[in-house]
């Protein structure tokens, strides 16, 4: 079955990001299709490379990042989301004037249709959040 | 059409538990997540409105949840079934829909 994922909230403030995670492992490993996770509000800040958490701590953008190139899951960014945030790829950092773009290698950014789009060709869309 | 209804705020924080008990559908499954586990455990003073809930509905509660919390699987309210990850994907699959109480 094609599963979509909405993910809306950060990695320090709420559980939703890792709870997606096993989620999403658990359904790959029962050999369902990821059609895309959606990072949607806060949760444009599970995307960023630059988090440096302490080495005993879960460092949960590397994780996705690891998941996605394995098993070629499509992590979206939502754009206007991720801009407030200082959520950046190369040609948005270059577009608002910025010094460096920070996303976490595996996730792209770009519109709100891409989570529509997920809505409609997936068999499911399961929400994690707030 | 069969929902899943999935709740993850604990029922001492939030309304969200009574709301999603009291307006899902009959034959809806509930599945407890996050901090909602804690619905499931006898003795609280939501336990009496999960165990008249449960002719209504099936309930389920995610495990690795309620052992993060140091939630004794011997203290979980009989009829409701204790599920891990897998069983978490399989419920979504089964069901038509997923509605989050968020």
């Amino acid at each position: 079955m094609k599963l979509g994922i909405l993910i809306n909230e950060g990695p320090y403030q709420h559980q939703a990001s890792d709870t997606a995670l096993q989620y999403v492992k658990a359904a790959i490993e029962k050999g369902h299709e990821i059609y895309r996770v959606f990072f949607y509000n806060d949760g444009v800040n599970n995307a960023t490379r630059f988090a440096s958490p302490p080495q005993d701590d879960r460092n949960i953008s590397k994780e996705w990042s690891a998941l996605a190139k394995t098993h070629d899951i499509d992590l979206v960014v939502c754009v206007a989301a991720a801009q407030r945030r200082g959520i950046l790829d190369k040609g948005e950092a270059e577009r608002n004037g910025k010094d460096s773009d920070n996303i976490e290698e595996g996730f792209r950014i770009s519109g709100l249709g891409q989570l529509v789009e997920a809505g409609i060709q997936a068999d499911r869309l399961i929400t994690f959040g707030d | 059409m069969s929902m899943l209804h999935t709740v993850n705020k604990s029922p001492f924080e939030n309304s969200s538990v009574a709301s999603c008990i009291s307006m899902c559908a009959k034959s809806s499954s509930i599945l407890f997540i996050e901090d909602a586990v804690i619905s499931v455990m006898k003795s609280t003073k939501f336990a009496e409105m999960i165990e008249s809930s449960l002719k209504d509905f099936k309930i389920y509660a995610l495990k690795p949840d309620l052992e993060a919390r140091g939630l004794s699987l011997n203290n979980v309210i009989e009829g409701v079934e204790i599920i891990e990850y897998e069983g978490f994907v399989d419920l979504t699959t089964e069901h038509d829909s997923v509605q989050s109480w968020l």
